[in-house]
């Protein structure tokens, strides 16, 4: 069982909790991620690593509310214990030699996007940072991408707070204006994902994204995890648990990696509402 | 005076109707009676063939002479000498192929049911035998197991038993590997290996799971925790796939992710917490047991209709014999020469957000008809050409084998691989060209038997003992 050290809302529906489990967090690095059940019943569901504290042994995760398992999970508190917790799985982001970085995140990704930011700065590499969000009530981490950054943008697509529009916006401004990064890192929502790609082509600059797909044992065994990269001409397979998640922008396939990631709504959909209807009648049971 | 009935005791079995539908076991074990009567075939022949033909070397004749004096638990100790898993292998051994090839009642009529007997004493031992096994006195060396599947288990039991402190690392949350993620619960129920894996704690091997060696920790962190031995076994790892257009749609599965849904994950429950694609049409390509599996696992999860699409003919079909008889019993068709060229899905030409879009809707096959023998004398399989039809399916399992685990490769330096991945050792002693790291199973082999597996966990436990004891 991992213990839950701290648990702290960061907006209405996401949630960051730190997690007692001393190998994983002795070699987490930005970029991995982690696989976890919540109970013995549990589905296995891959996180990536927001986080970690070497010395206390913790592994920071950060979630969405977005199913069951996250519902569920939700719901537990600091004290509580989760039943599986193993990793770091999957390949580090790469980081080294890069002196002048664009790191763009979009929502929850805001969370994975915050230990690369964070690791660049601290090896005296510029960053500038993109944050974007629907609207401000799910802004998360501001204070900590701006200790991050040499420069922050943040975005949210109503415009109740920052600057109005998505990501994309400021990212094109200033490859407009003559901006030359090393590499821009995209990490968030598939579509966003893929049009920070598109922003960014025109230019011939790097761009890696950070890929999250349905996966079970995360170790290379199921297959579940693959995408398509398209290279040079050829399409090619490649496993996001083993390959990944980091992969080059210019050659994900990633109308596939969309279609893909739909395949269980109406499952995912049905499982969601009957956890809350649960996890509500027992609250209100036990008052 | 052995009972000179040519044939073997019929196995009770469900009724195919019925177990088409459910998830019991599909075989039901010999009663008392029946494990006398086919103990009472057996020739004990002095130059004991059988014995030969079993990867682990089981003192078959000796095992069935104890059975036949009515000392199950003595029969039972004679197989556990050789064989840590013996309900397991009870169930899931290709004996016709091993042990009961080389029986000498075959040669006129059918081979002693060896396989049926040792699992009727091996579940007779676990149903009655209450003491656990005395632990046995620790040696003082230490010796690492990476993965709890078949090989890793044998391994840790071989060595657990001559007095090493043995902890084997699992990368997910239960231990048993492909035994319990693989193998279907009809063919092989997950208390069995429950039973089998707290057996082997008794005798005081330590199981740490949600430990992926290669990530959590390296072998070369084993060895400085004091290990002084790495036994690898980490198993299949990436699923092949054929590199036919529309692999990617939703629908198409590897079988190893089908069958983990299935099975480690529970999907065949009601109400489960992890998803899988139940009932419709289902193709499963390819023709051994792990397609045999998943085509029955299909059946039971509620499809209409399941067929085994496979490019060769029944003859060649690598699937034991019996998992292919109770398959065609349930209604498996079999849809042989016939190759897969193209997975097709659904595309709304009005509504690109169509929630439809990218499902599969069918596979485009061709036909093939067997030609020259190839470097291995199996007739080699040709595409008829302008034979090309459509399959309608919804759900596709690709059951062509898998490569080797990557994880532990790449972060072991001086392990030597081959150009398949498999990890390169000496067969008769799983030895690695790095020193005190041994490997065994599919790591070293690809996709193959629970038993070879087996033997190769076995042989590298002596190995490794031999090499301690040396040091």
């Amino acid at each position: 069982m991992y213990v839950i050290k701290a648990k702290q809302a960061l907006n209405p529906t996401v949630i960051r909790m730190e997690i007692s489990a001393p190998l994983v967090a002795a070699k987490a690095q930005p970029g991995q991620f982690i696989i976890l059940r919540v109970d013995e019943e549990g589905e296995r569901i891959p996180l990536t690593v927001a986080g970690y504290d070497r010395e206390q042994g913790t592994v920071t995760i950060i979630f969405q509310i977005v199913g069951a398992t996250t519902a569920q999970l939700g719901r537990l508190e600091a004290g509580d214990s989760i039943q599986d917790f193993v990793g770091p799985l999957g390949m580090p982001t790469h980081t080294e030699g890069l002196h002048n970085v664009c790191v763009v995140g979009g929502g929850v990704g805001c969370a994975i996007a915050l230990p690369v930011a964070q690791k660049l700065h601290e090896a005296g590499c510029r960053v500038t940072s993109v944050i974007g969000f629907r609207s401000k009530d799910l802004l998360i981490l501001e204070d900590e991408f701006r200790a991050a950054s040499d420069k922050l943008y943040v975005m949210t697509d109503d415009g109740s707070y920052g600057e109005p529009g998505n990501v994309t916006v400021p990212l094109k401004a200033m490859l407009e204006a003559g901006e030359r990064f090393d590499q821009v890192i995209a990490i968030g929502p598939l579509i966003m994902m893929k049009f920070a790609v598109a922003a960014v082509k025109p230019y011939g600059i790097p761009c890696t994204v950070s890929m999250n797909p349905i996966m079970i044992d995360g170790t290379g065994m199921c297959g579940g995890c693959r995408l398509t990269l398209h290279q040079d001409g050829k399409a090619v397979t490649k496993f996001a648990c083993v390959d990944g998640p980091d992969f080059d922008g210019y050659q994900v396939d990633f109308d596939e990696a969309i279609s893909r990631g739909a395949m269980y709504r109406d499952f995912e959909r049905r499982a969601y509402e009957k956890t809350c209807n649960l996890l509500n009648r027992e609250e209100a049971s036990h008052g | 005076m052995a009972d000179m009935n040519p044939k073997k005791h019929p196995m009770p079995t469900q009724d195919p109707a019925v177990r088409a539908h459910n998830f019991e076991e599909v075989a039901m074990g010999y009663p008392e009676e029946t494990a006398l009567a086919e103990a009472a075939r057996c020739l004990n022949c002095k130059n004991m063939p059988c014995v030969a033909g079993c990867p682990v070397n089981v003192h078959i004749p000796a095992f069935i002479e104890k059975l036949r004096a009515g000392d199950f638990e003595g029969a039972y100790q004679i197989i556990s000498e050789s064989s840590s898993l013996p309900a397991v292998c009870g169930r899931v051994c290709p004996q016709e192929t091993q042990c009961e090839a080389k029986c000498v009642r075959g040669i006129k009529g059918e081979p002693v049911g060896i396989g049926r007997l040792e699992r009727f004493v091996a579940d007779w031992h676990n149903a009655h035998a209450a003491a656990a096994p005395e632990k046995p006195r620790p040696n003082g060396h230490r010796v690492a197991v990476v993965g709890s599947g078949p090989s890793g288990l044998t391994c840790a039991g071989d060595l657990a038993r001559l007095g090493y402190a043995v902890t084997v690392f699992e990368a997910l949350h239960t231990a048993g590997g492909v035994l319990v993620y693989g193998i279907p619960e009809f063919r092989l129920p997950k208390a069995i290996v429950r039973q089998e894996v707290e057996n082997l704690r008794a005798l005081g091997v330590e199981i740490d799971t949600n430990i992926v060696i290669g990530k959590t920790l390296t072998v070369d962190e084993l060895f400085e925790q004091g290990f002084e031995a790495v036994f690898i076994g980490s198993g299949a790892g990436l699923p092949n796939f054929m590199g036919i257009p529309g692999e990617s749609l939703k629908g198409v599965y590897s079988a190893n992710e089908f069958l983990t849904r299935s099975n480690l994950m529970k999907a065949y429950r009601e109400d489960p917490a992890t998803p899988i694609m139940k009932g419709g049409r289902v193709a499963v390509v390819g023709g051994g047991n792990v397609a045999m599996d998943a085509a029955r696992t299909a059946l039971r999860l509620g499809a209409e209709q399941v067929s085994i699409v496979y490019r060769r003919s029944l003859e060649e079909l690598p699937a034991r014999k019996e998992e292919v008889e109770h398959a065609m019993e349930e209604g498996i068709e079999f849809k042989l020469l016939n190759n897969p060229v193209e997975v097709l899905g659904y595309q709304n030409p009005d509504d690109p957000r169509d929630p439809k879009n990218g499902f599969v809707t069918g596979m485009r096959c061709i036909r093939m008809e067997l030609g020259e023998p190839d470097e291995r004398g199996r007739r080699r399989p040709v595409p008829i050409p302008g034979s090309e039809f459509t399959l309608p399916v919804d759900t596709v399992v690709m059951a062509i084998g898998t490569s080797p685990n990557p994880l532990i490769k790449s972060t072991t330096a001086g392990l030597e691989v081959n150009r398949w991945g498999g990890i390169v050792v000496e067969e008769s002693t799983g030895a690695t060209s790095r020193k005190g790291v041994y490997a065994g199973g599919d790591a070293v082999t690809g996709a193959a038997t629970v038993i070879s597996a087996m033997g190769a966990g076995k042989a590298a436990a002596k190995a490794i003992d031999a090499a301690l004891q040396e040091a």
